[in-house]
């Protein structure tokens, strides 16, 4: 090979080069815009951080996936052995060069992430305090109580396998009422096992340990109907332990506060419940459980019929 | 042939010989061969893979319909449980071991592992457990349901609150798993360590040995914190102890940290000695020696480390403090950083190589490629706040998935595959094997592809019912599921047929590198018996025309005579 095929073979492999890298920046802005399609709804102020986030990630996932896929694929089609022959191809040991390359690229690669998340992390701070509290006792008064009284702090209590949501006004509920554009303040508390309050539309989730009340606060940015799910399996019925949030404007917020605590408690949503009288009644069928907890008495049982969005 | 710079008294151990006839006979008792524990290993562990498969198979059934209409939610507790228990400790541990027992000793030139006994003992603790799980089943109240992580407090609720319960048995099995572990794992570093062929420096080693050294450290230095964990939570469960009972003080989340401490390292444990298989065969087939050996040899020690230093990334929601999240948030994603260093050699090894597409290679290209994957959903569960949204939700079942079956199991089964001729004496049917790679690729794609996009949109992961905006996710998951289970068909054949009647096995059949391919196959109970090999060079030199060893025409003729 004289000096000038050399030169052209290395102009073309950089051509080449270029242009694989060229679609596979195209493809990944692609594939980063579309990923937002793949989440629910944003409905708090977290949301787009998040989002955002994962867009970045699978950009860069989806450069990287490519670019190693693409290299695959074409030794597949363009490296495969005729049958029979087993003749050696290029016996290449490495290159010290292109090691160190690929050692710290994705080095610095991860710090960006890391430094990108730490950023998001530090601005959306949900998580409070955490204190330890004998679950056998009374509930301690909210701390907060006594602080700004403008904020909204809503007692969150897990059971298996019920919610119920008690506010400062003195009334609870089964489904959880929040205004919107307003940061609302939650204590988290557990009566029996772990549980998760997972609010997939906030992109918002954390575990509730028994033993501990657990301080947090979130904004909703959007009216609608979620869905509140259990994230932390919690034994037999932990798929019912779902109920709903209402994200609604101040005025319909508090009109609902006036209207519900003027109601009689009766008996708040009990999916579990329902199922596991059932079961009684076919002879008690199936492994071992133990009884759900009875319902709480609330004020507003809430419409677990009603549609939810993400 | 005189063998110099070798350590008499290694070779000479006084490790027992075993009497028992050279039939099947001897697959069935207490024998100290390290090739027929490494046979019994796999065939148990297969076995367990049948059934861990119908589990799963039986949870795709509930989950190809929203509500809960196919068990009660109690026994699809059960189910899911068992299906993760079984699949971990019955088929995954039990079958890399077979594995590490069948290739470490031939391939490091030693007649056997070092202590035969206790390395048989290891073996016997499987069907031991797997017994006390499986009698899990038929104990009043089921068996264990608490999810394969055993949480408490919801695992030390004991619904019926007798001593004999699911979740006790559960404890059990699990404690006298680690114990075997254990004893696996001193045995197999013990060996690495000390009975290598004369001139087999550390980097000489295959990359094999050196994963299964990481990863077998891996084990002496996490289980503890495991085997710890799971008595505190038998006491609990049992003798009503509070280490992790919040009613009488103790706090459930210490427990997350015993269990984790060691759970994720294990996932290291199992996918090393697969990035090990992927190094010895991607080489094999290109016909080009492995790309930056001693990066990628360096590279499992990195994994090792940091593994070490990552477990709180379960932990994300549970309270844990911002600093403690980003912290352990970058240790995680520091992981990607050796594990592209495999995964860019292995890709830089098959460029310019001349392929050979045999079943082996498939499942190993096959395994690659979801990895790749695998790895980038990885990179994003450990960011924070993605991992507070899709954290327990299907996302993070799917990616594991493509962890610990899309890469882990295919490369077992290109393990299997490839060092098959060596140690049955028999050549496998490649169209049965290209049909079995085939069905578990579009099983594999199919069942978890899609589950990413239900855990993006909140279906949480262990429930037993779920909202019908799921619903085509799981449909498509459950089919591929199910595809799964044929996929096994066309794997039995081929391994029942292949064994009893199939061609015999060359030394050699893929012109292969390494001490293994230079014996008879299957090879004689010592291995090389009194003519250890010399290792001169890297065992890579593919189309270098660099000797592997000293007199190497000797042991291929010498081995082509025996077989």
């Amino acid at each position: 090979m004289n000096l000038k095929d050399s030169i052209n073979s290395k102009v073309s492999l950089i051509l080449g080069i270029t242009f694989a890298v060229f679609i596979d920046l195209i493809l990944s802005k692609l594939m980063a815009n579309w990923s937002y399609s793949w989440l629910p709804v944003q409905a708090s102020k977290a949301a787009p951080y998040v989002d955002n986030l994962f867009a970045f990630e699978t950009g860069i996932g989806t450069f990287i996936f490519l670019g190693c896929s693409g290299v695959i694929g074409w030794v597949l089609l363009f490296n495969r052995a005729p049958k029979y022959d087993e003749s050696f191809g290029e016996p290449i040991e490495g290159n010290i060069k292109l090691e160190i390359v690929w050692t710290l690229v994705p080095l610095f690669l991860v710090i960006a992430i890391a430094i990108y998340s730490t950023n998001v992390n530090t601005t959306l701070q949900n998580l409070g305090e955490k204190i330890k509290y004998d679950s056998q006792k009374e509930l301690p008064i909210s701390l907060e109580q006594k602080q700004d009284s403008t904020n909204t702090i809503i007692d969150v209590i897990a059971r298996q396998w019920n919610w119920e949501f008690k506010y400062p006004e003195g009334f609870s509920s089964s489904e959880l009422h929040i205004p919107i554009n307003k940061k609302v303040y939650f204590r988290l508390i557990s009566k029996d096992v772990i549980h998760g309050f997972y609010i997939p539309a906030f992109r918002l989730k954390q575990d509730i340990i028994p033993g501990s009340i657990i301080s947090y606060s979130l904004t909703p940015t959007r009216k609608g109907t979620y869905r509140l799910r259990d994230s932390m399996f919690s034994g037999a019925y932990f798929s019912q332990n779902q109920t709903n949030v209402i994200v609604e404007s101040d005025d319909s917020y508090q009109a609902w506060i006036k209207k519900t605590v003027k109601k009689v408690p009766v008996n708040g949503l009990n999916r579990a419940g329902l199922l596991y009288e059932k079961r009684l009644e076919k002879g008690d069928k199936g492994w071992a459980t133990i009884p759900p907890s009875p319902p709480p008495l609330v004020n507003d049982p809430g419409d677990p019929d009603s549609s939810h969005e993400g | 042939m005189t063998i110099t710079n070798y350590d008499e008294r290694i070779i000479k151990s006084n490790h027992p010989i075993p009497g028992a006839p050279n039939n099947w006979r001897r697959f069935f008792g207490f024998n100290t061969d390290a090739k027929v524990i490494g046979i019994q290993y796999i065939v148990t562990a297969l076995v367990f893979l049948l059934l861990g498969g119908l589990l799963g198979m039986l949870i795709r059934g509930e989950l190809i319909t929203p509500p809960s209409d196919l068990f009660d939610p109690t026994v699809y507790n059960g189910l899911y449980t068992m299906h993760g228990t079984v699949m971990l400790f019955l088929f995954l541990f039990p079958i890399l071991s077979g594995l590490t027992n069948l290739l470490v000793p031939p391939m490091i030139g030693a007649p056997d592992m070092a202590f035969p006994k206790l390395n048989a003992l290891a073996f016997w603790l499987v069907p031991v457990f797997s017994i006390v799980l499986l009698t899990s089943f038929f104990v009043p109240g089921g068996p264990a349901s608490s999810g394969w992580w055993s949480y408490p407090p919801v695992s030390i609720q004991n619904p019926l609150g007798h001593f004999l319960n699911g979740q006790m048995l559960w404890i059990v099995a699990i404690g006298l798993s680690g114990v075997s572990s254990i004893i696996g794992a001193i045995n197999f570093v013990t060996t690495i360590i000390q009975m290598r062929a004369p001139g087999m420096g550390f980097f000489k080693m295959p990359i094999f040995i050196w994963t299964v050294l990481a990863a077998q450290i891996l084990q002496l230095l996490g289980l503890p914190a495991l085997t710890g964990g799971a008595i505190m939570l038998f006491f609990d469960l049992n003798f009503g102890t509070s280490f992790f009972n919040p009613e009488t003080g103790g706090d459930p989340v210490l427990f997350q940290h015993f269990f984790w401490f060691y759970s994720h390292p294990a996932v290291y444990v199992m996918v090393l000695p697969v990035f090990g298989i992927f190094s010895e065969l991607f080489p094999a087939y290109s016909r080009k020696p492995l790309f930056g050996y001693k990066f990628v040899a360096v590279a499992s020690f990195g994994i090792t480390i940091l593994s070490l230093v990552v477990w709180v990334h379960h932990m994300f929601y549970t309270g844990t403090p911002m600093w403690m999240r980003n912290l352990f948030m970058f240790t995680t994603m520091l992981i990607a950083v050796p594990t592209g260093v495999k995964v860019f050699a292995w890709i830089a090894t098959l460029w310019g190589g001349n392929l050979r597409l045999n079943t082996p290679m498939l499942f190993c290209l096959g395994g690659l490629f979801n990895f790749i994957f695998g790895g980038i959903t990885g990179v994003m569960l450990a960011t924070v706040p993605i991992d507070i949204h899709v954290g327990n939700t299907y996302f993070v079942v799917a990616h594991f998935h493509y962890i610990i079956f899309n890469t882990i199991a295919f490369g077992i089964f290109a393990g299997i595959y490839h060092w098959f001729p060596k140690f049955t004496g028999r050549m496998f049917y490649e169209g049965l094997g290209k049909v079995h790679f085939a069905l578990t690729f579009i099983g594999a794609t199919l069942n978890w592809l899609p589950l990413h996009w239900a855990g993006l949109l909140g279906m949480p992961r262990r429930v037993a019912s779920y909202d019908p905006e799921f619903a085509i996710w799981n449909v498509i998951a459950s089919i591929g599921a199910f595809l799964l289970g044929v996929a096994s068909i066309p794997f039995i054949l081929n391994m029942v047929s292949s064994w009893s009647r199939g061609k015999k096995a060359p030394p050699n059949p893929w012109n292969a590198i390494g001490l293994e391919w230079l014996l008879p196959s299957p090879p004689p109970h010592e291995n090389f018996e009194d003519d250890i090999p010399t290792v001169l060079n890297e065992p890579y030199n593919y189309g270098l025309n660099k000797p592997f060893v000293l007199d190497e025409e000797f042991y291929i003729s010498k081995a082509l005579n025996d077989s």
